[in-house]
């Protein structure tokens, strides 16, 4: 668990299937159903397309690391140093989010590596979605 | 919009940069627009367009008296200033108002009147970035610099030489905030802020403001200051949020602004004189020679390591030292107009001689939002 005095998200109608997901151990994306493309973060149509029919799905939860700085300064509820990071998902969105089970080092943190995602409750409510290196 | 048919013909900075608690954000703006009407023997009822960012139009309109028939209230970082600048000589060609008054005042480090900083937990970045961690443009606007090292082998070393060669302009300064040379190991030995930008290869947080009034052309000729002709602009935005760029190793919203600015202006890289791009943190120069086409991707860092845009280089970048060395209120984009309007009078410090074209690119928010105006003194 997090230490308490994290940020935490507060869901609008438009994002909050992202939230109910998460909280049911799913991430879940968006697609749409006129030109096919995967996009987040969330909203109830398409920005490539405009079409208002998209789609909810579950992401396989697979990534690479794209890039992130390693903290130095204090933040409520992190301990520095930690790396803040962005993820490449396998279905093409980016998010922002934090690496766990894995040293926050420059050597420990290769861009590229596989990821897989984890969900840690923050409280009834919000569950963060973090990413470990993959196990395979 | 046709080239030089508008010019700046008042510009100032506040009395003082640097640390100025007896300021309010509010007093910082009049005092900047103070010195500005005075730099061009204007007074209030002089003006007719008002543009800020920040503040609203409507504060330093009713501050400082002024009744408008045009006001321009964009507030997308610290390019909101290069974008007003558009904005105004677009307004003064369609006859909307006769002379703009644009105003940037911040107390980023006394912090007298200023709104908080806050990330509302509903916005998008309050609900996917906030929660990970960030804590202000240090830990953000640095996040993609990792991806754009590793496809173009770029080091540590090298981001570091920016702000080398920034303070040797810094130097030649006599209002610069740091003037005291670096090597790039004091850069690479100072204190870590989020790897891998450590402090020297972030910006300075000041108090201070600064203000520019715009005219047309015909009515330039006027006044007693050596009027500086808006030849060419650009404006866009991408997104608000960093960890949802196009492309980590290049602002889409800089491809947009800068060649824009280029079409109107009818000109090439090649005929830049001076150059300011706004170094909210290291990497931006870097981008930013890239993104606006001076050079092949993955190859300004090691330009600027050779020292092309030192003093005596090839293209002098950030001759005020930029907001590395120079001054950065949160919002620096108006001091790179100040020094581009300086090189372009031929009172900078740092004068670079026979400069005819300035190049003066921001940026706003982490890589959110871009303005490039382009300024020339020799309008033939």
């Amino acid at each position: 668990m997090a230490e308490p005095g994290r940020a935490l998200p507060a869901p609008t109608p438009e994002t909050q299937h992202f939230w109910d997901g998460t909280k049911a151990g799913e991430l879940r994306l968006q697609r749409c159903d006129s030109c096919g493309k995967n996009y987040f973060p969330p909203r109830p149509f398409c920005p490539v397309c405009a079409s208002r029919s998209v789609s909810v799905f579950k992401a396989s939860g697979k990534a690479v690391l794209w890039s992130y700085v390693i903290h130095h300064r204090p933040v409520p509820g992190f301990t520095p140093p930690y790396a803040i990071a962005v993820v490449q998902l396998a279905e093409g969105p980016r998010m922002m989010t934090n690496i766990v089970e894995c040293p926050q080092t420059p050597e420990a943190l290769q861009l590229d590596m596989e990821l897989e995602v984890v969900f840690e409750a923050q409280n009834d409510k919000i569950t963060l979605p973090f990413f470990r290196p993959a196990k395979g | 919009m046709r080239r030089n048919a508008v010019a700046v013909v008042g510009a100032a900075e506040t009395t003082r940069l640097g640390v100025i608690p007896e300021l309010s954000q509010l007093g910082l703006h009049a005092d900047a627009a103070l010195n500005a009407m005075a730099d061009c023997g204007l007074s209030p009822k002089d003006i007719d367009g008002i543009a800020t960012a920040n503040e609203t139009p409507v504060q330093l309109a009713h501050y400082l008296g002024i009744t408008p028939t045009w006001v321009d209230g964009t507030s997308v970082g610290g390019c909101s200033f290069m974008i007003h600048v558009r904005h105004a000589a677009a307004a003064i060609e369609a006859g909307l108002a006769k002379t703009i008054l644009i105003t940037h005042g911040e107390s980023g480090k006394s912090r007298v009147g200023n709104p908080p900083r806050s990330v509302h937990p509903q916005s998008l970045n309050g609900q996917f970035e906030q929660p990970f961690g960030p804590m202000g443009p240090p830990s953000m606007f640095t996040i993609p610099v990792l991806r754009y090292m590793k496809r173009y082998g770029v080091t540590e070393e090298q981001i570091a030489q920016v702000s080398v060669v920034q303070r040797q302009w810094a130097a030649m300064h006599p209002r610069a905030t740091f003037r005291t040379p670096i090597t790039t190991d004091d850069v690479l030995n100072s204190r870590m802020i989020a790897w891998p930008f450590r402090l020297l290869m972030c910006c300075l947080v000041t108090d201070g403001g600064g203000a520019l009034i715009l005219t047309s052309a015909d009515r330039a000729k006027d006044f007693k200051t050596k009027p500086v002709y808006i030849t060419g602009t650009g404006e866009s935005v991408e997104t608000p949020m960093v960890s949802q760029m196009e492309d980590f190793t290049s602002s889409r919203a800089f491809r947009v602004a800068g060649p824009t600015a280029f079409q109107q202006a009818g000109i090439s890289v090649n005929d830049v004189d001076h150059l300011m791009i706004y170094d909210a943190f290291a990497h931006l120069p870097i981008y930013g020679l890239e993104d606006l086409g001076f050079l092949p991707r993955g190859e300004a860092a090691a330009f600027i390591a050779a020292g092309n845009t030192a003093p005596g280089g090839k293209l002098p970048l950030n001759t005020n030292g930029g907001g590395l060395s120079y001054m950065h209120s949160g919002m620096y984009g108006m001091y790179a107009l100040q020094e581009s309007v300086r090189q372009m009078r031929g009172t900078s410090p740092a004068q670079i001689n026979g400069a005819k074209i300035s190049v003066c690119h921001g940026v706003g928010g982490m890589f959110a939002a871009s303005g490039t105006i382009i300024f020339t003194n020799d309008p033939a």
